[in-house]
């Protein structure tokens, strides 16, 4: 027994804020996404070398990773700090110690692998350049995500992860399916990025810093603190929904129609991980919290139960390893709650080696079988020599076999569940079904297809052998896995203990360093190993039984999350048709009445609250004669247009009234909106011209009372309107601000026109939102329009 | 509208229009004018060209996809903020320089040009955008 030295958060992080030469995690970061970006013209310039090219920038990041961890794991942190929103306090900042270099390993390192693996899978794909860049989207998100030090910047890639699965989980997005799958996990995880957002700030406003590596030592009494119910319920929701905790695991399954890389990636070794990873994070900070740990426990180990449960009912390859996927990420999140760092730090690295490598051992599998059912399959080792003989060597360090790392992981779980106190009797159930669940499961996938004889009766099937690039992937992680097990001195052990180390935060210097060689000493956790070992193969000996066992657990199905999902979609969507036809029902004169009623209500309600009443400013009322002229004008084409029958009379006289305006913007110095105004003008009568004889036959539509009605509300509103514009003039709180913009225009922004220097210089950021809405609404028309073009030809 | 005088007027307008267009964005820093009301004014030459010589002739003379001048228009403006980001300074802070143009003189320079130009070709596109498929037979 060993006490871990604790790494000093001050040392070198401040060096590195201070002065290092070339900020290379920020380089890391923008290096993959515009590998991202770039990836499409890649897949073009470069179709068959494509992948392998691509590989190389997450390549060159492991590397990079590994050249640093050395330092990382000495306890000297990697940061950078970079101002952001000043005016807010945030600051960009990444920090990587030994939890965030544990995970961006896995990103980087399966990503590399994940890349080549989707080249030889995909490649040939016409969406290939999409998918890479999606791909390459979520692997720089991620590794911002496990990178950020700073709760908004977290956030940013967490929910950059969400989009970027969307994008990957709907690509076939042809399938119906697919697209449903991906609207899904987009839902579920999207509202609970909302509430990690909410949470987060919440945290950072109790802890007094959104620096989260501050966090822990920040607010000692944060348990004391009246927020601190709703920040814990609020971060788990959004880490819960993340990694698929029960009772949000539905999404995770349906999220198997995105092809076999996407799910060896994503839903096995990093964005499910992403929810544990921020439980991990957080643990030190508010591990304090007594509900944090009860609930982390509790949710754990039913999503444990739950996952383990439904895997062993399954049959297909995917939906297998997708529960068997929920039962592991329930295990972790328990293992933080537990408090027992090491053991969910290897548990972590063992789940992402073995779970990615058979993930890509499924594909294969079903790409070059076309079948999904691993009972349909069998004796594939004949036709499938090297895919049969790598598949086991994952499948065994998921079994949790001595000499293997997920053994260690195992082993490293039963104590912690065997010392969990209270919480043990039901804790050990839980993570020894989970474990016999998970042999059962790898031998449904690695044993059964492969070296198990077909079913008889089963139809004969056409295999191939995968390609070397398809089968380097789950060889090399398989391996690892093995190795890592075999000689766990090997650096495995240094990256975990420091990832432990960090999820341990301050509490850190009382971490008991727990010996695990790979064949482990005897004791109640080994025994338990052990049996679970011999209960998930007599499962698979019994398997069909089981099944029709446990398919009277087919009840949990009725009142599964899934229907309620469904349920809750359709009712907002019944709703928002109600309130569409209630409010939108394409009557534009409804639409303003709506408007104009309830702007002068609200406006009437704030000057009876306040008791302002609109009044005339005593100094300057004069209205020279030249304005009283177009007021006349503009005044009588408005009444006149309502009196017409004729639509281009109609039209004739509505542009009068805009065309005095304008003379009046003239007459009060303002000649850049006047011009503006007489462009418009200008533009909308020819419009009217250009589609006069689409347009129905000219009616009224409104009786006489309704005619009064609206009027009445009309003129209201238009006496509203300069009522607010003296009010403004006569009490000004503010000196105007016109004059410092007509005073600095220039000198500091070299432009004498102000209402220009106004729209590019001073406001450029609110003009650069309008032309954006402009260009959006453009799309908008055109879609409109197109869609109507369309429709009438073919009708 | 089939209408020789029309054609004719038009056929001069389009050339003409569009180099006021560009002396109203020019000079729109100092004097009257901008990015908008320039689009704006473009957009009308383009328009009275369609009104004469049909949608797609209009189209033709523009000699670029719509939907892509309206989006190179936004792109146009944002890079016009990017400069200040390099520069550690809040997005779209102005920088100037001054360029000596033989025969007119030292010349301003800045990225609120830029900026300006964006807002013209995004103002352009979908004012084009809206008449023209409106316009559609």
């Amino acid at each position: 027994m060993l006490s871990l030295r604790r790494a000093d958060p001050g040392m070198g992080y401040h060096a590195a804020r201070g002065g290092s030469l070339v900020p290379m995690l920020l380089v890391l970061l923008a290096t993959l996404f515009v590998t991202a970006l770039a990836a499409p013209a890649v897949v073009r310039f470069a179709r068959p070398a494509a992948a392998p090219i691509l590989a190389i920038v997450p390549a060159l990041a492991t590397f990079w990773l590994i050249s640093v961890a050395p330092g990382v794991l000495r306890g000297e942190p990697i940061g950078l700090v970079r101002s952001w929103v000043s005016g807010l306090e945030i600051e960009f900042a990444l920090h990587l110690d030994g939890l965030a270099l544990l995970f961006a390993l896995l990103i980087c390192g399966i990503g590399t692998l994940i890349v080549l693996y989707a080249g030889a899978y995909l490649g040939t794909h016409p969406q290939f350049g999409r998918f890479m860049a999606a791909l390459l989207g979520f692997m720089a998100s991620m590794l911002g995500l496990v990178l950020a030090d700073d709760a908004i910047a977290l956030f940013i890639f967490w929910e950059l992860t969400s989009i970027t699965s969307y994008l990957l989980i709907g690509f076939d997005h042809e399938r119906a399916d697919a697209r449903k799958a991906a609207l899904q996990a987009l839902l579920v995880t999207g509202l609970g990025g909302l509430a990690l957002l909410a949470g987060l700030l919440l945290l950072a406003d109790a802890a007094g810093t959104l620096r989260l590596s501050d966090m822990a030592a920040a607010r000692p009494d944060l348990p004391l603190d009246p927020r601190a119910a709703a920040i814990v319920l609020l971060i788990l929701a959004g880490a819960f929904t993340k990694s698929a905790m029960a009772p949000f695991h539905f999404w995770l399954p349906g999220a198997m129609e995105a092809p076999a890389p996407v799910s060896a990636y994503l839903h096995s070794s990093t964005m499910v991980k992403a929810g544990v990873y921020l439980v991990a994070r957080l643990d030190p900070a508010l591990c304090d919290i007594a509900s944090w740990s009860r609930l982390l426990v509790a949710f754990g180990a039913a999503t444990a139960l739950i996952g383990a449960f439904t895997a062993s009912r399954q049959r297909y390859f995917k939906r297998l390893l997708a529960y068997s996927t929920v039962s592991s990420l329930g295990i972790m999140v328990l293992l933080v709650g537990l408090g027992a760092p090491q053991a969910a730090a290897v548990y972590i690295l063992a789940h992402a080696l073995f779970k990615g490598a058979l993930f890509m051992i499924a594909g294969v599998a079903e790409k070059r079988t076309g079948r999904k059912d691993v009972e349909a399959l069998g004796d594939l080792r004949r036709a499938m020599p090297w895919t049969a003989a790598i598949a086991p060597a994952a499948a065994l360090s998921m079994a949790g076999v001595p000499l293997f790392l997920g053994f260690a992981g195992k082993e490293l779980l039963l104590k912690a569940a065997l010392s969990a106190g209270w919480a043990a009797p039901f804790v050990v159930p839980c993570v020894f079904a989970a474990g016999a669940s998970g042999v059962l499961v790898a031998l449904l996938v690695a044993w059964r297809p492969f070296h198990a004889a077909p079913e008889a009766g089963a139809l004969p099937v056409a295999a191939r052998e995968g390609t070397p690039l398809l089968l380097a992937g789950p060889l090399l992680l398989a391996g690892l896995g093995m190795l890592a097990g075999l000689f766990p001195f090997l650096g495995a052990r240094a990256i975990t203990d420091a990832a432990a180390l960090a999820i341990a935060g301050p509490r850190g210097t009382g971490l008991v360093r727990i010996d695990v060689p790979a064949l482990a000493a005897p004791g109640a956790a080994l025994a338990l190993s052990l049996a679970s070992l011999v209960a998930g193969v007599l499962l698979y000996r019994a398997r069909a039984r089981w099944r029709a066992i446990a398919a009277l657990g087919g009840v949990i199905d009725a009142a599964s999350p899934q229907r309620g999902y469904t349920a809750a979609l359709d009712g907002i969507l019944r709703a928002a048709r109600f309130q569409t036809r209630l409010l939108q029902n394409g009557r534009l004169r409804i639409y303003l009445f709506v408007c104009l009623l309830s702007t002068i209500g609200l406006v009437l309600l704030a000057a009876a609250r306040t008791g302002t009443l609109p009044g005339v400013p005593a100094d300057d009322v004069a209205i020279s004669a030249p304005d009283l002229v177009f007021l006349i004008i503009a005044a009588v084409a408005a009444i006149v247009a309502t009196r017409l029958r004729g639509r281009l009379s109609t039209i004739a006289m509505l542009g009068g009234v805009g065309f005095a305006v304008a003379m009046l913007f003239l007459t009060f110095g303002a000649p850049d909106v006047a011009m503006t105004q007489f462009a418009v003008e200008t533009l909308t009568v020819i419009i009217f011209v250009l589609i006069f004889h689409h347009l129905p036959r000219f009616a009224v539509f409104s009786g006489p009372w309704v005619r009064l009605r609206d009027g009445l509300l009309a003129s209201a509103f238009g006496v509203l309107m300069g009522g607010l514009v003296l009010l403004v003039r006569r009490d000004a709180v503010f000196p105007p601000i016109s004059d410092a913009f007509a005073a600095r225009a220039a000198p500091e922004a070299h432009g004498r026109n102000v209402v220009n220097v106004i729209l590019v210089d001073f406001r450029a950021l609110d003009t650069l939102g309008e032309i954006l809405v402009l260009a959006i609404s453009g799309i908008g028309v055109y879609t409109l329009l197109r869609l109507f073009i369309r429709k009438e030809r073919e009708a | 509208m089939n209408s020789l005088v029309l054609r004719t007027a038009a056929r001069f307008l389009l050339p003409l229009l569009l180099v006021f267009s560009v002396v109203l964005l020019l000079q729109g820093h100092n004097e009257p004018g901008g990015g908008f009301v320039g689009g704006l004014v473009s957009a009308s030459a383009f328009t009275l060209y369609a009104v004469a010589f049909g949608r797609d002739a209009a189209l033709r003379a523009v000699g670029i996809n719509l939907q892509v001048l309206a989006g190179l228009g936004v792109t146009i403006a944002i890079l016009s903020g990017v400069p200040a980001l390099v520069l550690s300074e809040p997005f779209l802070t102005g920088h100037w320089a001054t360029v000596p143009i033989p025969g007119i003189g030292d010349v301003k320079i800045g990225t609120p040009l830029l900026f300006d130009i964006g807002v013209y070709c995004t103002v352009w596109g979908v004012a084009l955008i809206m008449v023209l498929n409106l316009a559609e037979e």
